[in-house]
């Protein structure tokens, strides 16, 4: 069997009951673990709280070439 | 998630299930007219994408005539650079005909390459005989002692490995790979492992169909003596596993990658077979002594068909030594070329992990989007020639694919696709 | 001259081909080295060193297992140096080579891949790039912050929409400031935990409000910024009736409040109709509105410090504390120069509930615009856009309010100036220094009364009363909010 790249390939959102348009409160209810993508500052300042958070060394996608990020856009990147 | 985006996902998925079906397996060694049936008199197969005589770096066109003089289309080399200036010969890449080849990656009538099946879906691909290190063919070299070599391979040692492979039921190369994985190998620029494990595994049934002990004790030492002689088995491998993935619509999957001195080609899956093409760019890394970067030739060979599959400069972690080619070259760095190039890859190969990254699956299946996005070109492990033909290998190092043939697939694939 | 070749051969020794590459070339660039090589003895090695001119009678006995150390260089004692240099490598500890660089991923995709139960995305990079990023993140299941600014509404619209079929939350776009679970995030405090929800369209409108209910002796569960425009007309509040459903559902959580500008009727009315549904008390706070009906479960106040003394379910408080403040013959003017958009705001609402004139580059409903009124107080916003194309934020940069704090103490017709000092994460590290400096640096015979308020706790790196220690010892009068100071501010000139 493949091995997917399975926190990629898994992970959705969760799909909203019908009945209710609230979201699900697992952004309360779990421990907080971020993603920080940009000011390298506030990873730190997370860190030093004892918070979990991957800094991700960010650039603009396609080298900020505006025509290829909309065309990946587009493509579903 | 709109349509399209669905489509190129289901696409891909179809194109990772091929490739981590594949079931490469060394049945044989044959020539190559018999291997390629469409090759001929005067044709000559060469590395990378397609390239004519007046486009050619220095090796390859040492090469060319060596190659000529070789198989008896010239009477000298001069001849044969002259015959080739005039248009005599018919130059055409390797990837066209089934078929890899190792820097000038030269491939002609008679010249013994190795056959791997791929036993899930029949297809089969070829790739001459590593003729070992110093002043060979694939680095342009083309004096008496190149072309006597050439003989041997082609009248000794190729007949004397091709019996020793049909005797027995052929060679599978995925487990070997995974061994060599462990042992050290990202089967570019490390092959020791590999080629001990290929010679273990060849030795007994060339001992027992050896004629006269004399040859048998040459024929092994060549292997033996050849740190790098599974290189081209890798390579045939590589391209056997990635054909069925070719031409699926959709895919934005590479299917290959490949350099021929002057232009970097890559295909991709969903555009069939167009070469996407941009200047080769130049290696980084460290030179033997006597040799500097001015000696160096531009990139060159079809065996980037190895990180195609994710291999070499993507196993790099399984390899530590190899980074010491970038600089400092800690085994944490060589750890982190393997978890760049998952940045551009859709999974990983559950058969083929690294120990020492937690046992993580080599990154597999370069998605030119990902590519384009990130900025992070494909990173290949590579020796590096002398730029004058016949000198040899003068270096290895670092190289990476240009940006801009994924730029151009990436735009070339919208537009397929309908996408403005 | 004829060059030196020196061999030296280590029994028995073996190094990785790469790392005697590197070594070579170590070597090979050291003064007077003409060439040199580190090599196993192996014949073909011996026939490389051999052509390039570095092999003598030592290297020529080595066997494959030895080590070859080959030196050429222009005379001996050179020859001699790059030969112990050449050991010192050799001999050097393994894994001495520095620490391994440690791998940041490029990209979200695999920076879930590195941490696969990641909840929330932080996004502060340019305006332009911000949806992207946060489209990618709520697709993964992640929520999303986003601290950018210059996102085009319509962006934000369509990702808030997207984020509400995917049932995650997007706070901002322009959100300074959230604490979630204790964790405070951007631009906020380090507070206690408590049972206070707040939902807020202003960063430093939740700053002041958590601080001081923190003071009041409460905590915070979480504070979820919905960015300045959430509650617009075109947006239509989507994050913050998404932020009153968790907080209805949130355990922790027992008093909500809710910050923001008045709202136009429409979207006030979905968001009360919701507050009124959450079965739990909501105090509403919306600076510069009138007076309007509340569900039955909720109470309007007017300024922040109303809204954390309800929260806490303190009354009013009965006596504000007022310090003894000079008359100050002949001058009337208030002028207010704030780094937060909403504590300025807060400052006009207590100056117009004193009947004052007031101007303001940001003016809320009763203020008018600068210049407009003569002998209108002027409280200007320098957070605001127009302040902060190609300069830093006020509040990261304390400088950027020198020059106009300078020329307030020079201004004959002040009677006193407002500032606001906020500290905490992402703050400057000694703001209240930066506004003590200017004061006292441009204080004249007949300077203005300076009256500050410091938003933050003690807990914060700038540590809050060392902020008001520094600001009283420059002469500067420190109320205990923000209202307060406007109050002793419209007390001082109403007289």
């Amino acid at each position: 069997m493949a091995a997917q790249d399975t926190a990629s390939e898994t992970r959705k959102g969760y799909s909203v009951p019908s009945n209710d348009r609230s979201p699900v409160n697992d952004l309360l209810d779990m421990p907080l673990r971020v993603v920080n993508i940009g000011l390298e500052s506030f990873a730190d300042d997370l860190t030093a709280e004892g918070a979990e958070v991957v800094h991700v060394d960010w650039a603009p996608p396609a080298g900020g070439d505006p025509e290829l990020a909309a065309l990946l856009a587009k493509l579903g990147a | 998630m709109t349509d399209i985006a669905g489509r190129i996902d289901a696409a891909n998925q179809e194109a990772l299930r091929r490739i981590f079906a594949g079931d490469p397996v060394l049945v044989d060694v044959v020539p190559a007219a018999e291997a390629i049936p469409a090759l001929w008199e005067r044709m000559i197969l060469h590395a990378g994408p397609p390239v004519d005589w007046s486009r050619m770096c220095g090796p390859m066109r040492g090469a060319v005539a060596g190659i000529a003089v070789f198989e008896g289309w010239a009477p000298d080399l001069e001849a044969a650079a002259q015959m080739a200036g005039e248009g005599a010969f018919d130059f055409q890449p390797n990837h066209h005909f089934d078929a890899v080849g190792p820097m000038t990656g030269m491939t002609t009538i008679s010249q013994p390459v190795m056959v791997v099946e791929n036993r899930a879906f029949g297809n089969r691909a070829f790739c001459t005989i590593n003729e070992g290190l110093g002043k060979v063919m694939r680095f342009g070299g083309n004096d008496a002692e190149v072309l006597d070599r050439l003989r041997w391979l082609r009248d000794g040692f190729g007949p004397a490995m091709g019996k020793a492979l049909r005797s027995g039921g052929g060679i599978p190369l995925k487990p070997l790979v995974a061994r060599g994985l462990t042992m050290g190998d990202e089967m570019h620029q490390r092959n020791v492992g590999c080629t001990g494990l290929m010679l273990r595994a060849l030795s007994p049934a060339m001992a027992a169909s050896a004629g006269d002990l004399k040859e048998l004790s040459r024929a092994l030492a060549f292997i033996g003596g050849n740190d790098q002689f599974f290189l081209n088995i890798a390579m045939a491998m590589g391209k056997a596993i990635m054909d069925p993935v070719r031409g699926i619509e959709a895919s934005t999957v590479v299917t290959a990658m490949s350099r021929n001195g002057t232009d970097f080609g890559i295909r991709v899956s969903g555009t069939g077979d167009t070469w996407f093409t941009a200047p080769v760019e130049m290696p980084e890394g460290l030179y033997f002594p006597g040799f500097t970067e001015a000696d160096a030739n531009p990139d060159m060979g079809d065996s980037t068909i190895v990180e195609t599959v994710g291999l070499g400069g993507f196993a790099m972690g399984a390899a530590p030594a190899v980074a010491g080619f970038v600089g400092a070259g800690t085994a944490s760095e060589a750890a982190n070329f393997t978890r760049a190039m998952a940045e551009i890859t859709l999974a990983e190969n559950p058969e083929w992990t690294i120990p020492a990254l937690d046992y993580r699956g080599v990154p597999s299946g370069i998605d030119i989007r990902l590519v384009v996005e990130t900025g992070l070109a494909p990173t290949i492990n590579t020796g590096i020639a002398h730029r004058e033909p016949g000198i040899g290998q003068v270096g290895a190092g670092v190289v990476r694919a240009p940006l801009a043939c994924f730029r151009q697939a990436l735009k070339a694939f919208a537009g397929q696709m309908g996408v403005a | 001259m004829s060059a030196v070749i020196l061999n030296r051969v280590r029994k028995g020794l073996y190094i990785d081909s790469v790392a005697l590459m590197r070594f070579s070339r170590s070597i090979a660039g050291l003064d007077g080295v003409e060439e040199a090589a580190l090599m196993m003895g192996t014949p073909a090695n011996l026939g490389i060193l051999k052509d390039a001119g570095l092999l003598d009678g030592t290297g020529e006995g080595a066997s494959g297992g030895d080590l070859v150390v080959a030196i050429r260089a222009s005379d001996a004692a050179q020859a001699e140096a790059a030969l112990v240099e050449a050991e010192r490598l050799l001999d050097q500890p393994r894994g001495s080579r520095g620490e391994g660089a440690v791998w940041r991923p490029r990209s979200l995709r695999a920076a879930v891949a590195q941490m696969p139960d990641a909840s929330l995305a932080l996004i502060s990079v340019p305006g332009d790039f911000a949806v992207a990023e946060a489209r990618k993140a709520i697709r993964r299941g992640l929520h999303a912050m986003i601290f950018s600014d210059n996102v085009p509404l319509a962006e934000e619209v369509a990702l808030k929409r997207e984020a509400t079929e995917l049932g995650r939350l997007v706070m901002g776009p322009d959100c300074g400031t959230a604490i979630i679970n204790g964790v405070p995030l951007a631009f906020a405090n380090r507070l206690p935990q408590g049972s206070v929800g707040i939902i807020g369209a202003s960063g430093t409108g939740i700053q002041e409000v958590s601080c001081l209910i923190a003071r009041l002796g409460g905590g915070i569960s979480h504070a979820i910024g919905v960015g300045g425009r959430d509650l617009g007309d075109v947006v239509g509040g989507i994050s913050t009736l998404a932020a009153l459903d968790m907080l209805a559902r949130d355990k922790l959580t027992g008093h909500v409040v809710m910050i923001s500008k008045p709202p136009s009727p429409e979207v006030t009315a979905r968001v009360l109709a919701r507050a009124g549904a959450i079965g739990k008390p909501v105090t509403v706070c919306f600076i510069g509105a009138a007076p309007m009906a509340m569900p039955a479960n909720a109470e309007q106040v007017f300024t922040l410090k109303d809204a954390a003394l309800k929260a806490v379910g303190i009354g009013e408080e009965t006596t504000p504390r007022k310090p003894d403040i000079p008359a100050i013959a002949g001058r009337r003017g208030i002028r207010g120069l704030f780094s937060g958009g909403t504590l300025c705001a807060e400052a006009q609402a207590v100056l117009l509930a004193g009947r004052l004139q007031v101007t303001s580059n940001a003016p809320i409903p009763g203020a008018l615009v600068v210049g407009a009124a003569e002998d209108g107080h002027l409280l200007l916003d320098l957070g605001d856009d127009a302040y902060t194309r190609g300069r830093p934020h006020p509040m990261i940069d304390p400088e950027v309010r020198g020059g106009p704090v300078r020329e307030a103490m020079k201004d004959p017709a002040l009677a006193v100036l407002l500032a606001d000092v906020v500290i905490g994460h992402g703050a400057h590290p000694d703001p209240a220094g930066g506004l003590a400096r200017a004061v006292t640096g441009a204080r004249g015979r007949r300077a203005p009364l300076v009256i500050a308020s410091v938003t933050g706790s003690d807990a914060d790196p700038q540590i809050r009363s060392a902020q008001v220690s520094t600001l009283e010892e420059a002469g500067i009068l420190v109320a205990p909010s923000n209202a307060d100071a406007a109050a002793w501010a419209r007390d001082a000139v109403g007289s």
